[in-house]
């Protein structure tokens, strides 16, 4: 008989990476579904757009660095990429923008490190950052959502929006379907007080409930991961908190000044960061403790860049330099193992 | 031009104090000997074997303190390399094929059958390993037996043999997995390496 | 029932334990020969006390226990030793260690033995004793000798015994049977075991998916004098690990690198307290056990009473097993299991369980993907470690980064291999750093240890050169000395003494000197007619130049032994001249010592009055002779 040879254990959890991803995009469809629905079919043709671009650059990277080029791809992680990158970017981003930000995202910010787990940063957020400083323009000019433009159903239409990707769309095109978003608005008030701008600007008053509702998809999407045990709490939940805390305590000394704790969790894009990019397994912290840290690290830098930086919304920034943090907080957040007074502080060994 | 000349006052000033402390320091902390040369002799195998070209491994490590390459060393073969490369932060390079290869862990043994007695090989063994005295039978300590094989040259009826020392179960180790994503969707299943076909 | 607590971590595995239930306990066909090998137990190897060809009886002891740490081997049934050798073994491996191989005669014929009168009377270490010659070892599936932890009661203070009935593994029934059939037994061990460690408390540690198990212990336990729960803990692998288990029962950890006894808690298996009662109440040693052979490839799955040192393949065939659909064989569970490759291999006494897999049941398992850091494994890790992290140290080997996270401290259950989604080996990895630890240190050691014989080598032969230099200048001081008054003194004694003293101070040295050259010479010789073997048996050049050699170094030989024969007579004529036969001499003078040694004595022993002075005066007489034979010995005596 032939008999092999191998390590104990020999039954295994049917549980794989691919498998992982798939639930990830499943619980991404509540929130492209209100996106979508509010802000027009600009979101369903980047995903598209930007899957394929992600396919077709992993599998060039993976040729040239000799590895087996559909084993790797069949993991899914690519596309899950890709995917958070489309939702992240305006929905009429132009289709050479979504491009350099696939590539930047698949090729720089994943496969350079060494391919999947092995880059420090996010790439899809590296890929925003860079869009963002690289092309302002574009990257500011968002959706308004459908309610804004008239009565009924008033979205731009799909072909359209696909030309307004794919080829240029003109300027007057481009004013009836984009305006500020809240964030905007609270930004760049000028002198007035939170409670003035409120009033003044249509979109805060009339349109907020869209993104109140593409917010509450994501939580949605997020507690579908949390229930399936893809994510665990610590992260979300501390990201969450912090940033509440901390605009509550401004809020509440200076109302005038300062957004209150329901706006900052509800626009922008505090919900999907909380459940789909923080908890990016590769680039945050490792232990339990460590992700508390890192969440509320990052809840508190959303709101410090939201509030006194120079950008609108901070996620991609707090993101990214958390993940900068992320090995430092390993070694400072390891758990106490059983049979030890108190957890191990530091790497140990030669440095 | 006063400003400047305050300027170079402060400094020199300034310089005469520091020398001042570095002068005392060097006196008051001087340390004894060398210490790198003890930190890299305990990190080589002490097998006395001399394939490095030096009579001894102290007097490599004293070497080595003062420049000499780290790759000379076949005992201690990669691991060592790279632990000293570690310690003095420079590049582990692979082991100088010129001094020889890192082989199997052997030890000396004597076949007695044709020993005379002579007692060469008890003066050759850096770590007196071998038991015996003139006209007696001598024969090898495998307990304390490095391996140099310094002795098997002296003797002069050519009665040494260097034994690789066998695995059994009680040293037996786990090997390492097989790399991981580089080769493996061409050769399905981790256990085809150790497959044994009976 | 009792608080239950909870350890971190744990996974929930199929637990595949029907199959194997549904039949009683059955007892194993008697095996044609039966491989016993001598390391079945923590600790040094037993040493065989029988020889090939003997004929044993069952129950024999056949090795004896080496050192405090070991365990003795016995007969599992009557034969002929047939070799004592190496033989493959279960060991993850497959290499092979020595073994005793026993042909059974089928006569199954039991040696004298007999049973303890009344335990409770005998000192507690007679009672170990017996214990230990019966070879008892742990058999939950470590192994650790019995006597070792039962005499943990001598120096440490026991309050709790833990009685380990958990079998968190999938497919293992053994435990479950043995309590289902045999819990009477299980409370006599017990009592046993509480006898000599005497906890205040004992606790059965038992999960919860064994109901009848559970009622089997129950009815026993009814009106029982001792403080015995049933605590009942939820089914989650790996429970039974005797760390989690005093985890779960009592709320406490034990420190790391300790062992229970140091809280006050000692753990037994089922299966070793069974044993323990068979031991002390019937004298039984430990000869066989209950086995689980399991799996698909099996048709017949359950348990079996085996015999020690019975292959694999005999239980197998009893469960009829489907060649054709065996893919995977592993000894133990399928999460800490080792995989075996020859179906020789023999049960031994930490056996628990035998799966035959198919491989629908035991695929083969899928390539190693990349770590996407998703930290499931420290989820499920018992042990609360950072497996992770100890994969990345592991795989780049950075040992000590490894160790610094308590590499050490893993019990490499398989949890967290169970749930990776990128089918990492894991287990392999921290077993693959923790022998590189290993190896390294005892290397290390080595390496210390030789470095000190080298130094105290080169400071034995620095002091030998110097003593040498110190003798060489002293000799030459003397030399230089002697040469002096030699000069002055020759002149006067020129007309003396010619031919006594000077033929006898120069004749002296001759001779020493003469011996040394003569022997030199034969050594010489002996060498050159070796090396012209050597050379003719090799067949090398230069023979004919030896041959011419050895001719002449032959020559030499005789000259100097003739040379030496003719001083060495001249010798012995100079001193017969003197009418001195030195050799008589010397005789005689230590014949006078002895006597007067022996007079001393005697003196020193009498009371007698009389006596006394007769010897005193004897003494006298002999001390006088002796004293002069001594004089004359001395003065004739070569220089």
């Amino acid at each position: 008989m032939s008999l092999i040879r191998l390590s104990s254990p020999h039954v295994y959890k049917a549980n794989s990476t691919a498998n992982v991803m798939r639930l990830v995009m499943l619980a991404m469809l509540p929130g492209i579904l209100a996106m979508t629905v509010f802000f027009g079919w600009g979101t369903v043709i980047q995903i598209i757009w930007a899957s394929l671009l992600a396919l077709g650059f992993e599998a060039v990277i993976l040729k040239l660095r000799k590895r087996p080029v559909l084993f790797h791809l069949s993991d899914g992680s690519a596309i899950v990429t890709a995917m958070l990158l489309a939702v992240a970017i305006p929905p009429f981003a132009p289709w050479w923008m979504t491009l350099v930000g696939v590539f930047v995202a698949i090729v720089l910010g994943k496969h350079l490190y060494g391919g999947l787990g092995q880059n420090p940063f996010n790439p899809a957020m590296v890929a925003y950052a860079l869009l963002l400083i690289s092309f302002p323009v574009e990257m500011t000019r968002w959706t308004t959502p459908f309610v804004l433009n008239g009565d009924g159903w008033q979205i731009a239409p799909f072909l359209d929006t696909l030309k307004a990707i794919f080829a240029a769309a003109d300027n007057l095109w481009y004013d009836s379907f984009t305006g500020a978003t809240p964030l905007d608005e609270i930004r760049h008030r000028g002198g007035l007080t939170t409670e003035e701008a409120w009033r003044q600007s249509t979109v805060l008053s009339q349109g907020i409930g869209a993104w109140h509702a593409v917010s509450a998809a994501w939580l949605m999407g997020g507690i579908f991961l949390l229930y399936r045990k893809v994510i665990t709490w610590h992260a979300p939940i501390s990201m969450l908190l912090a940033l509440a805390l901390c605009s509550s305590m401004f809020f509440g000394f200076d109302p005038d000044n300062y957004a209150d704790p329901f706006f900052h969790l509800s626009t922008g894009a505090t919900m999907l960061a909380a459940f789909f990019i923080i908890t990016d397994p590769v680039s945050s912290a490792t232990s339990n403790r460590g992700r508390i840290v890192f969440g509320a690290s990052i809840g508190i830098l959303i709101f410090i860049i939201r509030t006194w930086g120079n950008y609108p919304d901070g996620v991609a920034f707090a993101v990214l330099l958390m993940n900068l943090a992320a090995p430092f907080i390993d070694i400072y957040t390891q758990p106490r193992s059983y049979g030890h007074n108190r957890a191990k502080k530091g790497q140990g060994g030669k440095a | 031009m006063t400003t400047v000349i305050t300027a170079i006052l402060i400094l020199f000033c300034l310089a005469v104090v520091f020398g001042v402390i570095l002068g005392y320091a060097s006196v008051r902390f001087r340390v004894e000997g060398n210490p790198i040369v003890d930190q890299i002799d305990s990190l080589l195998p002490q097998t006395q074997c001399g394939q490095c070209g030096y009579p001894g491994c102290r007097p490599y490590a004293e070497a080595i303190a003062n420049g000499e390459a780290i790759n000379k060393c076949p005992p201690g073969g990669q691991s060592t390399i790279e632990a000293l490369a570690d310690l003095l932060d420079v590049e582990a390079v692979p082991l100088d094929a010129e001094h020889g290869e890192e082989q199997v862990k052997k030890v000396a043994f004597i076949r007695e059958d044709e020993c005379i007695g002579c007692t060469k090989c008890i003066q050759a063994c850096p770590v007196d390993a071998i038991l015996g005295a003139a006209k007696q039978m001598h024969t090898v300590i495998v307990d304390e037996c490095t391996g140099c094989d310094l002795c098997v040259e002296p003797c002069p009826v050519d009665c040494i043999d260097m034994i690789p020392v066998e695995t059994t179960i009680t040293n037996w180790k786990w090997p390492s997995p097989t790399e991981s994503s580089s080769l493996i969707a061409t050769d399905r299943g981790r256990g085809a390496e150790q497959q044994e076909a009976h | 029932m009792g608080k239950v607590f909870a350890f971190h971590g744990g996974v929930h595995p199929p637990e595949n334990k029907k199959q194997s239930t549904r039949t009683p306990i059955a007892h194993a066909p008697l095996p044609k020969m039966l491989y016993i090998p001598l390391q079945q137990h923590i600790g040094i190897a037993a040493n065989p006390v029988v020889n090939v060809g003997d004929r044993v009886l069952k129950g024999q002891l056949i090795a004896e226990p080496v050192g405090r740490i070991s365990a003795s081997l016995h007969a599992p049934t009557s034969g002929i030793v047939r070799s004592i050798g190496p033989h493959p073994v279960p060991h993850a491996s497959g290499l092979e260690s020595d073994c005793i191989t026993l042909e059974t005669d089928g006569q199954d014929e039991w040696i004298e033995h007999q049973g303890l009168q009344d335990y409770t009377r005998l000192e507690p270490s007679v009672l170990i004793e017996h214990i230990r010659q019966c070879g008892i070892a742990g058999m939950g599936g470590a192994g650790f000798p019995t006597d070792v932890k039962l005499h943990l009661g001598d120096d440490h203070i026991v309050n709790t015994l833990i009685i380990n009935a958990a079998e968190c593994e999938p497919y293992i029934t053994a435990d479950d049977m043995l309590m289902r059939e045999r819990a009477a037994d299980i409370l006599s061990g017990i009592r046993i075991i509480s006898h000599l460690l005497r906890p205040s408390h004992i606790m059965i540690g038992i999960e919860d998916n064994k109901p009848q198990a559970i009622h089997a212990l129950e009815a026993v336990l009814k009106g029982c004098e001792l403080n015995i729960d049933i605590r009942v803990v939820p089914t989650k692998y790996p429970s039974g690990g005797e760390r989690q288990l005093i985890q779960l029962l009592t709320g406490l950890e034990v420190p790391s690198g300790r062992i229970p006894a140091d809280i006050g808690i000692v753990c037994q298996n089922v299966g070793t307290a069974t044993a323990i009662h068979r031991a002390v109440h019937f004298g039984e040693p430990l000869i066989s056990r209950i086995v689980t052979v399991t799996g698909d490839a099996v048709a017949k799955p359950q348990n079996f009473e085996a015999l020690i040192g019975t292959p694999f393949a005999d239980l197998l065939e009893a469960a009829n097993l489907y060649e054709g659909r065996l893919f995977r064989l592993v000894m133990g569970g399928p999460m800490m299991g080792v995989t075996i490759a020859h179906d020789q291999i023999p049960v031994i006494k930490t056996t628990n369980c035998i799966i035959a897999a198919s491989d629908e049941e035991m695929p083969q398992a899928p390539p190693e993907q990349p770590c996407i850091r998703c930290n499931m494994c420290e989820q499920v890790c018992p042990v609360t470690l950072l497996p992770q992290q100890l994969y990345w140290f592991s795989k780049g080997r950075e040992f000590d980064k490894a160790r610094n996270h308590n590499l050490f401290d893993c019990i490499e259950c398989g949890a967290c291999a169970y749930v990776c989604p990128s089918s990492i080996p894991l287990v392999q990895y921290y077993r693959f750093a923790k022998s590189e630890i290993r190896t390294e240190e005892a290397e290390q050691r080595k390496a210390d240890h030789a470095r000190q014989r080298f130094e105290a080598r080169q400071a034995r032969l620095e002091r030998e050169q110097a003593e040498k230099e110190a003798r060489r200048k002293a000799r030459a001081e003397e030399a230089a000395r002697a040469q002096q008054s030699r000069k002055s003194t020759e002149a006067d004694k020129a007309q003396a003494d010619p031919c006594n003293t000077a033929p006898a101070a120069s004749a002296a040295p001759d001779l020493k000197q003469l011996k040394t050259a003569a022997a030199v010479a034969r050594t010489k010789l002996k060498k050159a007619r070796d090396a012209l073997k050597n050379a003719e048996d090799k067949g090398l050049d230069g023979i004919d130049a030896l041959r011419v050699t050895l001719t002449d170094l032959e020559q030499k030989s005789e000259e100097a032994e003739q040379a030496f024969k003719a001083a060495e007579q001249a010798e012995a004529a100079a001193a017969a001249e003197k009418g001195v036969d030195l050799k008589q001499l010397k005789i005689d003078a230590a014949m006078a010592r002895a006597a007067v040694t022996k007079l001393e004595r005697a003196l020193t022993k009498t009371e007698d009055e009389q006596a006394r002075r007769e010897m005193e005066t004897e003494l006298v007489e002999a001390r006088k002779k002796s004293d002069a034979l001594n004089q004359s010995l001395s003065e004739h005596s070569p220089a």
